[in-house]
């Protein structure tokens, strides 16, 4: 059965990488880079995990986080969180908003292919 | 020995000051000199008739000499030990400052107490300067955006270059692709890499971290709803009372935050005075949300109005409703979000919106509707006016401000025939042959 991952970025040569990664590994990639409508599209995506950068167009992705994990059916979502702010506090308010990962750019794509393959892992056990 | 025990020293100072010798001063008020010599060190209580005339006798307020000039550099000298306790300071010699006998230390030697307060006050001001800079460094829209920018861009460059390093049998198409995206990028590395020393070295005023601090307010308004009942009650209408609020809200962590969130609020107030709450909520049912119509009942301006709108619990108004205020210069001065309705966190927002149309026509009220473009196709009625902040002088300019309130439309009141297209900003804008475009935008024209 396929694994769909959802990668929310504006940096449409990360998302060629990522996506370009997570395919040969099995993984279908599906994308979007603007944070204002980007809860819905989640919704309607309905991902296995979800790739999340923080600071978006529109709305940052903390906020969508925020949003993700008040809806039921996306509170237990596996987030692995890209961010440029690798700050303590950024990574704690991350953490108390839910995130299942937190990432630092520039990052490498065995940390990614990694944190993926773990929390999907985790995410699956019964 | 405590501050109403210090009277004689302050009688002494006094005495000095004036210059009159000690046996004129007491032959004058009609007491022996040693009996005011044992007074002058404290040694003996004084208050009523006696201390009423040699108040006279030296010139000075009776206060003078049982408050003493002092009481604030006893206050300062407290804080500075409460400072001094709270940072570990007072464990240097394992002795903590004699807080009980502050007032015994600025009377004997206020020189050296002025001394100590005056060092206080200095490493407060340094304090505040540090938390500055260090806020600036944390939240400085600019430099979190060209940080982000290089950021990115050198994780673009890392994962692609590794995936051209590290994958075998990589097909040509995509081998080409990816050598054109390290080019694109390192080219962007290196633009971005000088524009973030450029701005390093340009901008040195601590004070330059626009958006911050209104991004602080708009979070502390969010988390009222927008709605304060304790101004709505009257509960909080003096400084002190709004000071208080303010300082127990842990969003507003700079000073500057705390200084707009305090102009914010007394602007609350007093659209609250003309707009009380239940006749305003009275109006709304009778009138609806005509802000013509409410403008004129109370007897104020739409600016007004609008701002009143956007107080309004959404179950009174049966509509979420945004609101945008900007100055003469399109800076955004405050924020409420709508559903469906894009407000950029940083940097400009599409000069298309109405409520930079209203700065070329103050005074005239504008009303657009208005869909932005993107993903979402909803439409929003934006009603907006420019207004003067204040009376200008003779020949002086009026400094204008500028209210959009925005409304959704229901999706099942049919298609408008006169649906501006607006933005969110340049950078996310599929409009590429828009004639108001500042910058490139980043989607692609097949977004």
């Amino acid at each position: 059965m396929s694994r769909k991952v959802m990668l929310i970025e504006d940096e449409p040569n990360i998302i060629e990488a990522i996506r370009f990664l997570l395919t040969r590994d099995g993984w279908e990639v599906e994308t979007h880079s603007d944070g204002t409508d980007a809860v819905a599209v989640i919704c309607a995506a309905a991902p296995d995990l979800l790739i999340l950068d923080v600071m978006l167009p529109g709305k940052s992705g903390m906020d969508i986080l925020r949003d993700l994990r008040e809806l039921k059916e996306l509170a237990a979502l596996p987030v692995l969180m890209l961010t440029a702010r690798g700050q303590a506090r950024d990574r704690e308010l991350a953490e108390k908003m839910g995130v299942s990962r937190f990432m630092t750019k520039p990052f490498s794509n065995t940390e990614v292919l990694t944190a993926v393959r773990d929390l999907h892992a985790q995410a699956s056990r019964p | 020995m405590g501050r109403d025990t210090l009277t004689g020293s302050r009688i002494r100072e006094r005495r000095s000051i004036a210059g009159i010798r000690q046996a004129e001063l007491a032959r004058q008020i009609g007491i022996s000199a040693s009996y005011l010599n044992l007074i002058e060190h404290n040694r003996r209580r004084i208050g009523g008739k006696l201390l009423v005339d040699i108040a006279r006798a030296l010139g000075v307020e009776l206060s003078m000499l049982t408050e003493g000039a002092e009481a604030a550099l006893i206050a300062t000298l407290k804080e500075a030990a409460a400072d001094a306790g709270a940072g570990g300071m007072a464990g240097a010699g394992g002795v903590a400052a004699e807080t009980d006998r502050a007032d015994e230390f600025a009377g004997r030697f206020p020189g050296w107490a002025e001394v100590l307060a005056a060092g206080h006050r200095r490493i407060a001001l340094l304090e505040r300067t540090v938390e500055t800079l260090s806020d600036r460094l944390t939240h400085d829209p600019r430099l979190a955006a060209s940080l982000h920018e290089v950021l990115s861009t050198a994780a673009a460059i890392r994962s692609t270059a590794s995936i051209l390093a590290k994958t075998e049998e990589l097909e040509p198409e995509w081998r080409d692709r990816f050598h054109r995206n390290l080019n694109q990028d390192s080219r962007r590395l290196a633009e971005s890499s000088k524009a973030l020393v450029n701005y390093l070295d340009e901008s040195d005023t601590p004070e330059d971290s626009r958006g911050v601090p209104q991004e602080e307010v708009e979070t502390f308004f969010a988390s009222h709803s927008h709605h304060f009942a304790g101004i709505e009650t009257g509960q909080i209408q003096s400084e002190a009372q709004f000071e208080a609020l303010i300082r127990a809200v842990p969003e507003l962590t700079s000073g500057a935050a705390r200084v707009i969130a305090r102009a914010a609020l007394e602007q609350y107030a007093q659209d609250a005075v003309v707009m009380p709450d239940q006749p305003f909520q009275q109006a709304l049912d009778q009138d609806g949300l005509d802000p013509v119509a409410l403008a004129r009942r109370f007897g104020t301006d739409l600016a007004s109005v609008f701002r009143r709108v956007a107080t309004m619990p959404e179950s009174v108004l049966a509509t979420e409703v945004g609101l945008v205020i900007c100055d003469a210069s399109g800076s955004i001065l405050f924020r409420k979000p709508v559903t469906g309705f894009a407000l950029p966190r940083f940097g400009a927002s599409c000069p298309l919106w109405p409520v930079f149309t209203a700065l070329g026509r103050p005074m005239v009220p504008i009303r657009r509707t208005v869909s932005q473009l993107g993903r979402t196709v909803a439409r929003f009625d934006c009603l907006a006016v420019a207004w003067p902040q204040d009376t200008p002088g003779f020949d002086g300019d009026p400094q204008y401000r500028s209210v959009m309130l925005i409304l959704p439309i229901p999706a099942e009141k049919g298609p408008d025939q006169d649906v501006q297209p607006v933005g969110s900003t340049c950078r996310v804008c599929p409009r590429h042959d828009c004639r108001a475009r500042r910058e490139p935008s980043i989607l692609s024209k097949e977004f």
